[in-house]
């Protein structure tokens, strides 16, 4: 017996070796570090780490390669995205590192195991301490992410949906404050994605059945070869599809959505939510382009579906919310809906706009939430949107930024979401699809009614007593907030470098 | 044919014509307090500095021989996907530059009213920066060269229209007003947006050049299905039916807003999208004939809206929507129309710009009071601003030798080589218009003093009236200097074309009728408002008074046909999101119905209902993909 192991590009995966890396030395850190360096030795790790990565992606530039057996496509838009979800968490990190704007300390819970309420919490919190379990699991979810954009077959797939999801269970349950939502929404969110996960499987399961592999290539190679006998592989399509589409947060896999948006702590859901997205829209594009390709009639009809109900009921129940981190997250969901839009058109011009949306999205997202998390009353966050009356007159710039957001998820012109939403309803009317845009257009609509209800509660209305303060960030936060605004106006006013840029990375290897 | 010439001498300044206001908002937007001192004084700097580069233009343009007269320059290319291309590349023709004008010189003209206007607001450096917002995105609207850039800059204006809707955010009903007043125009959006894909799929371009040359070879269906879009969005920005409720709400803006924003130039841009789309409308005759009917309808809505009113502005508000709705009418008759629509926009925009000053004027010296009850024998206390008014007053009600008698008698007469029965409606609409504005001017400077106890009417400082008297000067002869003078007819025609197709009697006899018609409304106005004692308390009118007071209940439609149900799908959503999940699942079939009975009773609370939603959720994707294949 000779086994010849699989001959493996070091260099086009080193940028995941290095998140790797510092996670499990992270891990030691946690164990073996006093605990007072330990805040600023887990930081010096994860921004070297992800600082690194970077910049290996970036020497990667030009790597088009299938290494590890197959199993893992180094391309170009594995790269983009790649690139993108590092310099996003490098913000949401920024965001996560934050202590000023707490008096207690950051975010997180001093002792997560503590009972919520109970006299050893109290103490815990007395003394100070500053949980830093968070930043490992950071690190590995960063890990899973990378993997999931350039898995090319199942198995890795799923392994690596598993990495990125289940740091993130025990992130949403880490809030200071609020406790018991927070811990029910981890645990809404993990029984949710558990469910999620076996779906997944099964779906590989059935795929493997009917192809006898579970390589992309190879998959795609036997639709080509034998397209009639397919109901199995239709069904483990539609299996599939339910990993991703639920990390998306599309409908009819979105009920976790708004429960873990208002109760994990909110640099957290700035970080996940613009991260998360860009993983899992880079890996449903992979699964369906690269191994669904030759069966787009199948599924495509099917992402028409799920766009516009998310769309439709994302816009609509967004619409009644009162809680920003709830409307945030059905804005989530109706976005969701919308890229889709660009994902259904299925043409390069979808793809690139689908990509593009995807990217702009992350960074009005993590913009939103520094705000989000930077606006206090003495509860903590201030998330009922009455505490938000006045607040443009009590802290002009904080509010400017956010209305920027806001009008940028809105699709306002000048803004990166008005092209990236313009972009993708063009890409969908010329595959076909006019009324999918009708829908969209319609749903960006009544999107366009919540995001400006914020922004008249803030401007157009007079501050009561009520009214939250906005609290000083440190250097991290601030970062965070001037980067996100100045990308979301750079790609609504010059968004061709980006545009090309997108264009040279448009090529998934097969 | 016309040539497009290349961006050089003082063409080569186009892109400063926007970047003066531009720069000069942000400035004045993220200066801080800083500049409060000075900022006001830069942002009216920017906007002559724009006037006095848009004059120097049309000397230049009306230099170069009448085929030559299109300027093009590409500031940067904006998005290029595929063979999807939009430039940032600006257009500068005949139409555009009657545009620059407008809105670079009555913008130029209330800046400075504002000056004074608003001396002593605490947030007047916004006001300024709003105001400079506002210049800039409205040059980018009519300087655009496709329409994807057009739209940018008709989102800017609307963005600028609603902060300044909202300024004073101490008024809840100025807050109330711009959020409306942005959910209409959203819904106009929504059209230009429509329109736009449809126009790429069909053309495979989006530049003017590019549509209007190939619009002949587009099916009629099309044409009309981009026609209808186009009047929708128009609708919107110009406060047409069915989406005129925002405007009268938008009176809750500082006075100059209203003049500037509210009368002159914004709500014009409709009219502006129609008459530079005639390609498309001369090959759709059903859209325009939908444009023509849009027209109508407001020209009345508006003119019975403005006679019941007391509020000086929103009087004045309806007799806006009313002469838009002229504008919009005479674009909807194809090519014996477009022209004198932009004519009359012309006119307007002075005539009407004057008369929202004059009644901000007469507000200043009133304590803020826009009661016309409480006004009264007013004449002989503001000299300037009565005299002023006047000449607004006899232009909108179109006596000769004022403008607007040239503007409305040409779109009348366009109206009877149509068709006899519109243009008698046109003749009816004018005869209101001139009852209603003899009611204003009545209510306002002549009768009694009905005044408030405390008021002391007293005429505006030089800065405010200064401004009127301008503008009183272009009501009373900007008419006769376009026509004569400008010779409108010939500037525009390459544009928009023209045609005249003779009518059965002579054009005095459709002159002489209007003016009799007009003189009746008049008189019967000046009887009922000047001759009677005007009661401080309203009476209760009949019904159509009470009609018009409720904006002919425009909120109450759109109350009941599209925000309550909205608001009720919301909350049956709501419900159904997070509780009736089982209902739904057990329904789809009896095999999730099965499993929705076990799984209910082996958990509980919400996480059971999200996942076997998720279930549903599965089972009706894997049962699509089945269904597709098969079907």
């Amino acid at each position: 017996m000779n086994f010849t192991p699989p001959s493996i590009d070091y260099f086009a995966i080193s940028p995941m070796i290095v998140i790797f890396a510092a996670a499990v030395v992270s891990v030691l850190v946690e164990a073996f570090a006093p605990r007072s360096t330990r805040r600023f030795l887990q930081l010096l790790l994860v921004f070297g780490a992800l600082i690194t990565s970077l910049v290996l992606i970036i020497l990667n530039a030009s790597t088009r390669t299938l290494t590890a057996g197959g199993s893992v496509a180094i391309d170009g838009p594995a790269l983009l995205f790649q690139g993108s979800i590092v310099i996003l968490a490098i913000l949401g990190v920024g965001l996560m590192a934050e202590r000023s704007i707490d008096p207690v300390g950051d975010a997180f819970a001093s002792r997560v195991s503590a009972l919520p309420g109970s006299e050893e919490e109290r103490q815990f919190t007395q003394r100070g301490y500053l949980q830093t379990e968070v930043w490992p699991l950071t690190l590995f979810a960063v890990l899973g992410m990378l993997l999931f954009v350039s898995a090319n077959d199942l198995l890795l797939m799923f392994v690596a949906l598993e990495v990125i999801s289940l740091p993130l269970y025990l992130m949403t349950g880490m809030a200071r404050r609020r406790r018991l939502i927070s811990q029910e929404a981890a645990l809404k969110y993990f029984l949710l994605g558990v469910f999620a996960s076996a779906f997944f499987l099964y779906g590989a399961a059935l795929v493997y059945g009917y192809s006898g592999s579970i390589n992309f290539s190879e998959i795609a190679q036997t639709i080509s070869s034998k397209p009639s006998e397919s109901i199995i592989l239709l069904i483990g399509i539609g299996m599939l599809m339910v990993g991703p589409l639920f990390k998306i947060g599309a409908v009819p896999f979105h009920q976790w959505v708004p429960d873990v948006y208002q109760g994990a702590p909110t640099p957290v859901v700035g970080f996940m939510a613009a991260t998360v997205k860009i993983a899992a829209f880079g890996a449903l594009l992979r699964l369906l382009y690269v191994a669904f390709g030759g069966v787009r009639w199948d599924w495509e009809p099917i992402i028409w579906i799920v766009a516009s109900a998310s769309m439709i009921l994302g816009s609509i129940l967004a619409l009644v919310q009162t809680d920003i981190k709830r409307l945030l997250g059905y804005s989530w969901i109706a976005q969701a809906g919308f890229i889709l839009v660009g994902l259904a058109a299925a043409s390069p011009a979808g793809l690139q706009s689908t990509k593009f949306y995807v990217i702009s999205y992350g960074f009005a997202t993590v913009g939103t939430f520094a705000v989000v998390s930077m606006v206090r009353d003495s509860n903590g966050e201030a998330t009922n949107l009455a505490a938000w009356a006045g607040l443009g007159r009590k802290s002009p710039i904080v509010a400017a930024a956010l209305s920027i957001f806001l009008l940028g998820l809105a699709g306002i012109p000048l803004t990166s979401g008005f092209v990236s939403k313009f972009l993708v309803f063009v890409a969908a009317v010329e595959a076909g699809a006019a009324w999918l845009v009708i829908i969209g257009v319609v749903a960006s609509l009544i999107a366009a009614f919540f995001y400006v209800r914020v922004i008249v509660i803030m401007f157009f209305s007079k501050p009561t007593e009520q009214t939250a303060v906005v609290a000083v960030p440190s250097a991290f936060t601030t970062v965070a907030l001037a980067a996100s605004v100045a990308v979301t106006v750079i790609l609504g006013v010059m968004p061709q470098p980006v545009l090309d840029l997108l264009t040279n990375a448009d090529v998934f290897i097969r | 044919m016309t040539q497009i010439i290349p961006a050089e001498g003082i063409f080569a300044l186009l892109w400063v014509l926007i970047a003066l206001p531009a720069v000069g908002a942000v400035i004045l937007l993220f200066g801080g307090r800083r500049t409060n001192s000075w900022g006001p004084y830069l942002a009216v700097l920017t906007v002559v500095g724009s006037a006095v580069i848009g004059v120097l233009m049309l000397l230049a343009l009306m230099d170069q021989p009448a085929e030559q007269r299109t300027v093009v320059q590409n500031v940067y290319d904006w998005v290029f996907v595929g063979s999807f291309q939009a430039s940032f590349a600006l257009q500068l023709d005949q139409l555009s530059m009657v545009f620059v004008l407008l809105i670079t010189i009555v913008g130029a003209l209330i800046h400075i009213y504002s000056l004074g206007y608003m001396a002593h607001d605490p947030d007047r450096r916004k006001f300024f920066g709003y105001l400079n917002l506002f210049v800039a995105a409205m040059l980018i609207l009519v300087l655009a060269n496709n329409y994807l850039l057009l739209y940018v800059g008709w989102e800017g204006v609307g963005l600028a229209s609603y902060l300044l809707i909202g300024f004073w955010q101490r008024k809840p009903s100025a807050a109330a007003a711009a959020k409306k007043a942005f959910i209409i125009n959203r819904v106009g959006d929504v059209g230009l947006s429509l329109a736009i894909m449809l126009i790429f799929i069909t053309f495979g371009s989006i530049t003017f050049q590019d549509v209007f040359g190939q619009a002949s070879e587009a099916s009629e269906g099309t044409l009309t299905a981009i026609g209808l879009l186009l009047l929708l969005a128009a609708a919107g920005k110009s406060a047409q039916f069915p989406l005129q409720a925002w405007l009268l709400d938008a009176m809750e803006g500082p006075t100059p807003v209203s003049a500037l924003i509210h009368a002159a130039t914004m709500v014009t841009a409709g009219v502006y999208l129609i008459v530079r789309s005639n390609a498309i409308y001369n090959a759709a005759i059903w859209a325009a004939t939908a444009v023509v009917v849009v027209g109508l309808i407001t020209i009345f809505m508006g003119a019975i809206i403005g006679s019941a009113k007391d509020d000086i502005k929103k009087s004045l508000a309806g007799s806006t929507m009313s002469q838009i709705g002229y504008m919009v009418f005479a674009a909807g008759l194809g090519p014996i129309g477009y022209i004198f629509a932009i004519f009359h926009l012309l006119t307007h925009g002075v005539y009407k710009a004057g008369l929202f000053l004059g009644a901000g004027s007469v507000m200043h010296g009133m304590n803020d009071t826009v009661n016309m009850r409480r006004y009264g024998a007013l004449k002989g206390l503001m000299v300037i601003t009565f005299i002023t008014f006047m000449a607004g007053y006899l232009a909108i009600i179109g006596i000769p030798p004022f403008a607007g008698f040239w503007s409305k008698d040409e779109i009348i007469h366009a109206a009877f080589e149509r068709n006899w029965i519109i243009g008698a409606a046109t003749i009816l609409a004018a005869g209101i218009t001139g009852f209603y504005m003899t009611r204003m001017v009545a209510m306002t400077f002549f009768g009694k003093a009905r005044w408030e106890d405390d008021a002391h009417p007293h005429e505006s400082p030089p800065v405010m009236t200064i401004p009127l008297i301008i503008l009183a000067i272009g009501s009373t002869f900007l008419g006769m200097a376009l026509l004569f003078w400008g010779n409108i007819e010939t500037w525009l025609e390459p544009v928009t074309g023209y045609e005249s197709v003779p009518t059965p009697l002579p054009t005095a006899f459709y002159i002489a009728v209007t003016l009799v018609v007009v003189v009746i409304g008049a008189v019967i106005g000046w009887v009922m408002y000047a001759r009677k004692e005007v009661p401080i308390e309203a009476p209760r009118g009949n019904v159509l008074t009470r009609a018009a007071r409720q904006d002919l209940y425009g909120d109450a439609v759109n109350n009941v046909l599209v925000v309550q149900p909205t608001y009720r799908t919301a909350e049956a959503l709501t419900t159904f999101d997070t509780k009736a999940v089982d209902g739904f699942v057990g329904g789809v079939t009896s095999f999730v119905g099965d499993l929705a009975v076990r799984l209910r009773r082996s958990q509980t609370g919400f996480v059971r209902s999200y996942a076997l939603s998720m279930v549903g959720g599965v089972f009706i994707i894997v049962l699509a993909l089945i269904l597709v294949r098969l079907s």
